[in-house]
């Protein structure tokens, strides 16, 4: 009984200066205060707490739904960035041929997979949960920003997966990163906020338009292209003028994508205006995010 | 208005609303609201400066309410009165768009059973799954874990995928899980519709134990008024989303049935089917037993040119459900071709319904299309009666119709 025994929808206190319509009744506190919601809400991490068990629950569904009626089942998890690190590997390094300032280029690329996929991941699911789970925010109460993070949850699981075979095959390559590795959660922390902060946006949006649907798969392909994911961005300043290579880096997946794989490789070319133009644009874009949803969050069950 | 019967007092207040409005913006003109952006854009296209018209549609209109702490109150109002969308807002599913609701206690909302039941998962992975999206926590479900699986009696199907259950099955652990929430205040929606009756007793003799024992606040919609007769302490009446009535079952549920016949008493000079009378035995009324017979007669007022008119009467049973139709045309090859007819009879010789309350629907035709259409022209109440001559009075448990059966066997 102890989770949500003090969940209070309105931390603000304003609200209680509002005398209720009897007065003189020594009226307790209530549990729970429902009133017409502001603009914009504050983000009740309170609550959010309290209701950590749901959390949980929503990422263990996904994790062990994913691969429910698969033969390979788990295996799949190793497969399927091993796969994509094949194809990039064929296409950028055997047949565009592009520097890797002498790693091997499978390693460029699952590396460059592995940030990526925490990335896209994240995203596509944060933006899809809203719809995914509608029937939910229609029939019950919870917390919705619950929804979104729970999404991360299950991409970490398949992260650590991930984590484990870097290691393995950093042992097979010889390569030893070094300290850089120590900055690896600081990478993957701010792709997870910026995934965050676009899905919590798009996700609400998608809420009201479906659009968002169709256009954002589109869009995080072409993120992809656009990011040093199967190449390095050695390869960008060597091949493409200087402007457009500056250009490059306003995408703010490009330092933090070339960041993670200086850290598991130990060679990068970091430039810290662009790492500090892409941390904070990414603190940025979660705050807004998880505000907009915040903003949007009181529309969901009559619209959705 | 009418003053809620209890003021909230100190301690023991449970929910307490104060003017409570809920409002929807619609579109004005019929229109949907632009689910796309193509749409949106479009329409602000067209008319850049123009803002668009909207309705306002209020579902709740300040509503006050005090509920108190081992009250079970039930809620009772014709579809669209505002039922669900209270317990909406008290769920905090859906923001009101004025007033103030205070809480004390917990609260759990049972909207539906088995929200968030996934099919690919176990019937264990199920109870821990719902367990918490209703609001429980992990350790809480734990200690209660024997207790679901016993009350829904799954015990040998506890790691098999719910998709794999019996539909009765599926429906008890669901239950089993909800009856086991711990919360304060529990709110119920038309959810003991489901599932067998046995399991249905069984589930509200739970939840009486709860209100009783642990002196719980129980919310609860249901359109069945047995329920609501053997459960509930108090009942509010909705009606167009405002409260009608705070009170005695007894009193509720008599008005409730007689609002359903004030669009009876509304006139209106352009409508056709000016009324519906029933009557058994040459005497209006509202009740008839099963197996007697039932005369309707339709006041209609048609208009100059009125030409193969038709009309049929619907029977809805109590969730709105079509249970019977009859129609001049196909009965009796009764078809008016004359505005001067301004009444029309039809002889049921025997209803042959189940026990409860029916809607009529009264339905205007002109062979293609329907030109008017009066829902909750009357109702009629069939009652229970030994019509077999065998001792047996036919209840709700027999279905939908009843049927005469001859039986005999061999020897």
């Amino acid at each position: 009984m102890t989770s949500a025994d003090t969940i209070t929808l309105n931390t603000d206190n304003s609200q209680d200066d509002q005398q209720p319509r009897e007065p003189g009744v020594d009226a307790p506190k209530p549990t729970v205060s429902i009133r017409p919601p502001k603009r914009w809400q504050a983000i009740d991490f309170k609550e959010l707490w309290d209701f950590r068990d749901l959390l949980t629950a929503f990422a263990l569904r996904d994790v062990k739904l994913r691969y429910k009626q698969t033969l390979l089942g788990a295996a799949w998890v190793v497969i399927q960035p091993l796969m994509g690190a094949g194809i990039f590997t064929f296409v950028f390094g055997v047949m565009a041929q592009l520097p890797t300032a002498g790693l091997p280029p499978f390693l460029v690329s699952f590396a460059g997979m592995f940030a990526w996929t925490a990335f896209s991941q994240t995203l596509s699911k944060t933006s899809g949960c809203m719809v995914a789970n509608q029937n939910m925010v229609q029939k019950v109460y919870f917390p919705r920003m619950i929804l979104p993070l729970a999404q991360v949850y299950s991409v970490l699981v398949d992260l650590a997966v991930s984590l484990l075979l870097v290691a393995v095959l950093l042992a097979i390559y010889q390569i030893n990163p070094g300290w850089p590795i120590l900055l690896l959660p600081v990478w993957m922390l701010a792709l997870f906020m910026l995934a965050l902060g676009f899905g919590m946006w798009t996700g609400a949006l998608m809420v009201e338009y479906r659009d968002v649907r169709y256009v954002l798969p589109v869009v995080i392909q072409f993120a992809m292209y656009a990011s040093p994911v199967g190449y390095m961005l050695i390869a960008v300043n060597e091949k493409v003028p200087d402007w457009a290579a500056q250009l490059y880096m306003l995408n703010p997946l490009a330092s933090l994508i070339e960041g993670c794989r200086w850290s598991m490789l130990g060679v990068g070319e970091l430039h810290t205006g662009y790492l500090i133009y892409s941390l904070s644009l990414s603190v940025g874009v979660f705050i807004l995010g998880a505000y907009v949803f915040r903003g949007m969050e009181r529309k969901f069950a009559d619209v959705i | 208005m009418i003053k809620p019967l209890h003021t909230s007092s100190a301690n023991d207040t449970a929910i307490r609303v104060r003017g409570l409005s809920k409002a929807y913006t619609i579109q004005k003109g019929g229109l949907e609201k632009q689910s796309t952006l193509a749409e949106s854009a479009l329409a602000r296209l067209k008319n850049p400066l123009r803002r668009a018209r909207t309705e306002t549609f209020h579902a709740l209109k300040d509503i006050d309410l005090d509920i108190k702490k081992g009250e079970v109150v039930g809620i009772i109002g014709r579809n669209g009165a505002g039922k669900s969308t209270l317990l909406k807002v008290l769920s905090r599913i859906t923001y009101p768009t004025t007033g103030e609701i205070d809480l004390f206690g917990r609260v759990g909302s049972l909207l539906e059973v088995g929200t968030g039941f996934h099919p690919e998962l176990t019937g264990r992975e199920n109870i821990y799954l719902n367990g918490a999206i209703l609001g429980m926590a992990r350790s809480e479900i734990k200690t209660q874990f024997d207790a679901i699986v016993d009350f829904a009696g799954v015990e040998k199907f506890l790691d098999t995928p719910v998709k794999r259950y019996s539909s009765g099955m599926y429906v008890r652990l669901a239950f089993a899980v909800a009856a086991h929430l711990r919360t304060e205040i529990l709110i119920v929606d038309e959810v003991l519709a489901v599932g067998d009756q046995e399991f249905q007793k069984k589930c509200l003799g739970k939840m009486q134990d709860i209100s009783n024992k642990d002196g719980r606040a129980i919310l609860f919609v249901s359109h069945n008024m047995a329920i609501i007769n053997n459960l509930c302490n108090r009942a509010v009446l909705l009606n167009h989303g405002k409260v009608n009535y705070i009170g005695s079952i007894h009193e509720a549920t008599e008005k409730y049935l007689l609002e359903r016949n004030v669009t009876h008493a509304k006139h209106d000079k352009t409508q056709q089917i000016s009324d519906l009378t029933l009557l058994s035995k040459n005497i209006a009324t509202n009740n008839v037993l099963v197996g007697e017979s039932l005369q309707a007669r339709i006041g209609l007022n048609l208009g100059i040119e009125a030409k193969n008119i038709e009309i049929g009467i619907i029977f809805k049973d109590q969730f709105g459900d079509r249970i019977a139709a009859i129609q001049s045309r196909y009965n009796s090859g009764l078809v008016i071709h004359s505005s001067s007819i301004s009444l029309v009879s039809c002889d049921m010789p025997k209803i042959m319904l189940v026990p409860g309350v029916y809607d009529l629907e009264v339905v205007l035709g002109d062979g293609v299309t329907v030109i008017e259409r009066r829902d909750f022209l009357q109702y009629i109440e069939v009652v229970g009666a030994d019509i077999f001559g065998t001792g047996f009075i036919p209840s709700r448990q027999q279905g939908k119709v009843i049927m005469k059966a001859e039986w005999s066997c061999n020897l």
